[in-house]
């Protein structure tokens, strides 16, 4: 009873959190701790199975939401509180009521039945009984429930499957072509150059600069470019360093 | 399982998890020394030398420097999340030890009480250990993502997807070790095996579990996480100070968690090795004897770890992700199959210990047999003509040393 009461406040107020965390992947680390505390409350019960089962379980499944928060949403956005589908909030609630009500029914029904207590049901020991319930008289919606949850993996998969149009090209092919481009139209086979290693700063928005001194436009990354952050001409830098030097010097006399 | 665990008096429990806390701690130092020492010599080096007895000390010295350093907070970090993620890790790397038996019921010295040199044990210990691997997996990836840096970050989703996938080839492979024990508490896994190892009846389970479980510990040639080459340092980049150091634990303490993993499921746990458990109507295997056996075999591990380390370079993540997934578990799952089907027919006497052994003497040559076939013959490069032309493809090439150059 004391490991509820102490658990409990930490539920709810996770339970809140996931409701109300501005950036997804709090509100998952809030389920997170949902579920493993739900899975100490089970361990309490004498159910050590159910308890590792539960921690295995949803930690995998929470590791993909954070998976998929991070791919989908991306990694510093927060909610959007617009709604994008008309009516979406109102029927989500009207859902969420219906879903609530039937749980608590169903369960509150179930509670009232007779109970055989936990020692009738764990005489084998705990594993065994729960094997024996999932794979005799409750076989069949075992079955079916694998065989969703198969559905539902082959069906994401389905979606996110690209089909090759050209052969995917081996390192010795990708190799002999860049050889071929380069005697074709001089193009140098290596990786780029790095930016800024001869230039004044080793920054990734600078550009190295050639022995001649023009800066080398390819050894920015192209995103930098795209969002105009690359930083061009150096000739502030310059007179400003030319200043400091005629300072120095006038001080000096 | 011993009917007296959970049933002891709060000191004896807070003993043994003290003992078992600064056994970790101690065995971490003693790690790091050792995996410097082995490699070294591996490298012909010395390896250090200096602090103590054998340089035992350095890993000591190291620890309070690395302690004493400051502590950044980078500011594009998630704080909250950034302070937890190495408490996260560390954390669940000795909960997992709870359920580790050390050896077998023992006196505790100056009093009359009996207790199993094991903290406590489940029904369902061995997952216990598996739930325990996963919430310290939350360490890395929130570090990735909390760090507030792109290394990071993808040091952090490497590791989560390769925890998950090996975790699955991990949990394949005890599988056959529960059909064979009938039981997933590790205390009952170790009596299980007092007349045979299960790496012998099991070895293909063996050898895919020495592999996930490199896989499971982001250690050489599995460390893609953290990556040198590719991500600094992958989660840990931005990290410093002590909570560098929780990183640094949590990944030794792992690394004694599974080979203790392994020693428990297949090596026969804290039993004295063969020729000893006969000494004497095997006197070995009782008092606190075991505890050395059961440190021996987890430093049988440890060198192999090194040895991996030393040995092989680091994988390619795509050749490494279809390995996990198109090889080991494919292969696990067949061997599973095979493994109830064996002891399925053993139990109806339809299968003698002989011909089992015929089976298995002919399985493993044909396994064999396999290295003998040859690799898929590469189509050879077209020759090379006899004289050279100096400017192939537009390009001056250097002529090979036995060519001649043309004569025009």
């Amino acid at each position: 009873m004391t490991t509820f009461w102490l658990l409990a406040p930490i539920m709810v107020i996770a339970a809140l959190g996931l409701l109300f965390a501005k950036k997804a992947v709090h509100a998952a680390l809030c389920l997170a701790v949902v579920m493993i505390s739900l899975a100490i409350l089970y361990a309490v019960q004498n159910a050590p199975f159910l308890f590792v089962v539960q921690i295995i379980v949803y930690t995998g499944a929470i590791m993909m939401l954070f998976l998929f928060v991070l791919m989908l949403v991306g990694v510093e956005s927060s909610d959007a509180v617009k709604e994008t589908i008309r009516g979406q909030r109102f029927v989500a609630t009207v859902i969420g009521l219906i879903f609530g009500i039937t749980a608590v029914l169903a369960i509150g029904q179930t509670v009232t039945g007779s109970v055989k207590g936990l020692n009738a049901a764990n005489t084998n020991g705990n594993p065994y009984g729960l094997a024996q319930l999932l794979f005799g008289k409750y076989v069949l919606a075992f079955e079916f429930t694998s065989a969703l949850l198969i559905t539902a993996a082959v069906g994401a998969m389905v979606l996110a499957h690209k089909e090759l149009l050209v052969p995917r090209q081996t390192q010795a092919e990708i190799a002999a072509r860049r050889m071929r481009e380069y005697a074709e139209s001089g193009r140098h086979p290596g990786p780029l150059p790095t930016p800024g290693v001869f230039a004044r700063h080793n920054a990734v928005d600078t550009p190295a600069l050639l022995p001649d001194g023009t800066p080398l436009e390819s050894s920015i990354a192209s995103s930098i470019v795209a969002r105009g952050q690359q930083r061009d001409g150096f000739d502030d830098d310059i007179d400003k360093v030319v200043e400091q030097l005629d300072d120095v010097e006038g001080t000096d006399k | 399982m011993s009917s007296l665990f959970g049933h002891e008096p709060f000191w004896v429990i807070a003993l043994k998890a003290v003992l078992i806390f600064v056994f970790l701690m101690v065995y971490t130092l003693f790690n790091i020394w050792f995996e410097r020492r082995v490699v070294a010599k591996m490298q012909h080096r010395i390896g250090p030398n200096v602090n103590g007895p054998f340089g035992l000390l350095q890993s000591l010295a190291d620890g309070v420097k690395l302690a004493l350093k400051e502590d950044i907070v980078v500011k594009a970090a998630d704080k909250i999340v950034y302070i937890l993620a190495p408490i996260l890790a560390t954390i669940p790397a000795f909960l997992a030890w709870a359920v580790i038996p050390f050896g077998p019921t023992v006196k505790i010295p100056f009093t009359d009480r009996m207790t199993p040199l094991q903290l406590t044990d489940l029904p369902v210990a061995v997952l216990y250990i598996l739930a325990m691997t996963s919430i310290g997996v939350y360490g890395i990836v929130l570090a990735g993502w909390s760090s507030g840096s792109i290394y990071a970050l993808l040091g952090g989703m490497r590791s989560s997807a390769q925890v998950i996938s090996y975790e699955v080839a991990m949990g394949l492979s005890f599988v056959s070790v529960f059909m064979y024990a009938g039981s997933m508490s590790t205390s009952e896994i170790v009596s299980a095996q007092h007349s045979t190892w299960f790496f012998v009846p099991l070895f293909p389970s063996f050898i895919i579990y020495c592999i996930a479980m490199v896989g499971e510990t982001n250690r050489a040639p599995f460390d893609l996480p953290e990556a040198e080459g590719e991500l600094v340092g992958g989660f840990h980049t931005e990290y410093s100070s002590l909570k560098f150091a929780l990183f640094f634990l949590a990944e030794y303490v792992n690394m004694v968690t599974v080979s203790a993993l392994a020693t428990t499921l297949f090596l026969g746990g804290w039993r004295a090795p063969f020729g000893l458990s006969q000494v004497n109507d095997g006197v070995l295997n009782t008092g606190y004897w075991p505890v050395l056996w059961f440190f021996g075999k987890t430093l049988a591990f440890i060198f192999m770890f090194v040895w991996l380390r030393g040995t092989l370079p680091r994988m390619r993540y795509d050749q490494f992700m279809s390995f996990g997934w198109k090889v080991l578990i494919p292969v696990s799952l067949v061997w599973i199959v095979a493994v109830a089907l064996i002891r399925k027919l053993k139990n109806e006497d339809m299968l003698g210990q002989q011909t089992l052994m015929w089976v298995a003497i002919v399985a493993g040559v044909l396994v064999l047999l396999t290295f003998l076939i040859p690799e898929k013959k590469t189509p050879e490069p077209p020759p090379e003509p006899d004289e050279v032309d100096a400017f192939a493809g537009g390009y001056p090439v250097p002529p090979m040393p036995e060519a001649k150059p043309r004569s025009s």
